[in-house]
């Protein structure tokens, strides 16, 4: 938590890049003013970003903690704040404040792991936090394995991150596939639950999932199917978040409040909870 | 036990109001809600309950947090500064001040809320016993004494006289400003009164409403699925007068307020009565008014107990029975989940 007395107030970030990862979504890359990143934060974690005058919401920060100069978010156009953020270019400022919510037990949990990475469309964005750190500190982890799927080939976020530098990390595989067929891609094609039966994963592995909610839905009805238990797999979970610190009651679902007690869940945890809220 | 006769009410405040500023149930525009007290003011303490709980004290209906402003492309924000003037909150009955230290458990945990902890830190709460508890009353249900009201200092009102006992440092603090004005009084009159209200209490029609059902967390999905929610809702207009009444309730939004030079961001009460509350980009996780009421009352009876140790997110004020148009209420609910199939009666 940033050193303020009362968490409802963000403080100003720099824009310092913006980058297109498809035709609807930007990574920008932000810093606090003096330069630096503008607070820690650990894999999972998100922060509210506002633009005063239209509004505020949670993000993931998709830049792994190890990353000690900026902090980065992978933002899909898709609302009003959404629209403006990609409007916005290199040196404006906005708002921000965090971090908030709990985050992947990269240093308990998945430490010593066969790590499992699924992810559909904007969902490699909280990921690719933990992927990062996994890469910096690799010695800590075991195989693994990134299976992700978007629409079409021009869908895939970061693609140009995974296939410069994931794959050729020493035990990293990088398994990417796509819904329909298209003209230049020789990749798999396949809806990603379908995908990840394909490729027979031995259930040792503890496996991590984020991703549109049908997505999520199937892709854990096939991890049953190969056996993984419960407590081996955790997702992400979004709803509307306004205060960010359990407080404001938007995001409760049961006695949960997703961006307090979540946005990481194990998949045992959510079971225990409605199944619609 | 101090006492001092009612008449001298006036003085008393006045005496007080040299160092905080006093807010009393007055009558206005034909509603009693709390209103800063001035001299020669007519007090209601009559009127059991105020029409707007008294929770607005410490979470106001709307604050502003801060102020944002753009220069030359640069931005600044500016904090607005806590409130740190001291009121003595009169006259509060016993279920609204059990409904502060819920309000507590939500602001004062980790993260603080400093909006509501300056506030909180300077209110003194001078809680009156419920001479006359109504039919819609049901206090007792969640181990409220409404003779025995808490609060910095408890007061009761008999035979003309002010009866005062403080509880607390703050009431102390209080009692030190006034103690010239009070003489020693015997408890005699106050032990009566507090046996003819608990005799009032033994013959209200709420009485014997049971919380037995919600006490087993492990009936919290099966009451989560009830099919008497359907029915139960019907008739909810979803107007989220419930929630805005609920001296409980403590649902925010955060909204902007562009004044063109500046963009105010202010937080406001807000309702799970509403479609909007949930509703994101791509879409609405409760779609219905039966989802959004089944929230409300879980959320009381279910999901605060379970984050606090048990407790209900209920005072038993009485306030949503006398106030929804569709005579929909939390013992309504509480009744049909309690009697397993068969919906509570009215309540009347």
């Amino acid at each position: 938590m940033s050193d303020r007395t009362n968490v409802l107030i963000p403080e100003i970030g720099m824009i310092t890049d913006v980058r297109r990862d498809t035709p609807d979504v930007k990574t920008f890359r932000v810093n606090g003013l003096e330069g630096r990143k503008p607070f820690d934060h650990m894999p999972g974690q998100c922060a509210m970003l506002s633009i005063p005058g239209v509004g505020e919401a949670m993000f993931s920060i998709t830049s792994s903690p190890t990353n000690r100069d900026y902090m980065e978010f992978s933002i899909k156009k898709c609302g009003c704040l959404t629209d403006w953020l990609h409007q916005m270019e290199k040196g404006q400022e906005i708002a921000l404040r965090g971090p908030y919510g709990n985050y992947f037990p990269v240093d308990t949990e998945l430490k010593g792991k066969n790590l499992l990475f699924i992810a559909g469309g904007i969902g490699i964005a909280p990921l690719r936090s933990v992927i990062n750190y996994v890469i910096d500190n690799r010695a800590d982890y075991g195989q693994v394995d990134i299976v992700y799927g978007a629409r079409s080939a021009e869908d895939l976020v970061d693609l140009e991150e995974m296939r410069k530098d994931w794959s050729k990390v020493q035990g990293f595989r990088v398994h990417l596939t796509i819904d329909r067929a298209e003209e230049g891609w020789e990749g798999n094609v396949a809806f990603v639950p379908d995908y990840v039966r394909e490729l027979k994963f031995s259930n040792d592995r503890t496996v991590l999932v984020c991703g549109p909610p049908v997505m999520i839905k199937y892709v854990l009805k096939a991890l049953e199917e190969m056996e993984f238990a419960s407590t081996q797999v955790y997702t992400t979970m979004e709803l509307k978040m306004k205060c960010g610190v359990g407080k404001c009651g938007r995001c409760n679902i049961g006695a949960k409040y997703v961006c307090k007690d979540g946005p990481v869940f194990r998949y045992d945890e959510l079971g225990v909870l409605p199944s619609e809220y | 036990m101090l006492k001092m006769p009612l008449e001298r009410l006036d003085e008393l405040f006045f005496e007080l109001s040299k160092e905080h500023q006093i807010f009393a149930p007055m009558e206005k525009a034909g509603s009693v809600s709390f209103f800063p007290w001035k001299k020669g003011d007519t007090l209601c303490f009559d009127t059991l309950l105020t029409d707007r709980a008294p929770k607005s004290f410490f979470f106001p209906q709307s604050e502003t947090l801060y102020r944002a402003r753009k220069e030359e492309g640069s931005l600044s924000i500016v904090p607005e500064e806590a409130e740190e003037k001291s009121a003595v909150y009169f006259g509060v009955r016993a279920c609204d001040r059990r409904s502060f230290e819920l309000l507590d458990r939500v602001f004062l945990s980790t993260p603080c809320d400093s909006c509501y902890e300056s506030k909180r830190r300077n209110g003194y709460v001078v809680a009156l016993a419920c001479k006359n508890p109504e039919n819609t009353c049901f206090c007792q249900s969640f181990g409220i004494d409404p003779a025995w009201p808490g609060g910095d200092v408890s007061v009761w009102i008999a035979d003309g006289e002010l009866y005062w006992k403080s509880l607390t440092e703050k009431g102390d603090a209080l009692t030190e400003l006034v103690s010239e004005m009070f003489e020693e009084g015997d408890r005699k009159k106050v032990e009566e009164q507090k046996a003819e209200i608990r005799k009032k209490l033994d013959a209200l029609p709420l009485k014997d409403l049971s919380l037995e059902r919600f006490e087993h967390p492990d009936s919290s999905m099966e009451l989560f699925e009830s099919e008497q929610w359907e029915s139960l809702s019907e008739t909810c207009l979803g107007c989220g007068i419930c929630t805005f009444v609920c001296p409980t309730c403590q649902c925010y939004d955060i909204c902007d307020y562009n004044a063109g030079h500046e963009v105010r961001k202010f937080r406001c009460w807000d309702s799970c009565m509403y479609p909007g509350f949930t509703e994101m980009a791509h879409g609405n996780n409760r779609n219905n008014q039966m989802q959004r009421f089944r929230q409300r009352f879980m959320h009381k009876l279910v999901y605060f107990p379970e984050n606090n140790g048990g407790i209900y997110s209920c005072v038993g004020c009485g306030r949503c029975l006398r106030k929804c148009p569709s005579s929909l209420n939390i013992a309504r609910v509480i009744k049909a989940l309690g009697e397993n199939g068969t919906e509570g009666g009215n309540h009347e």
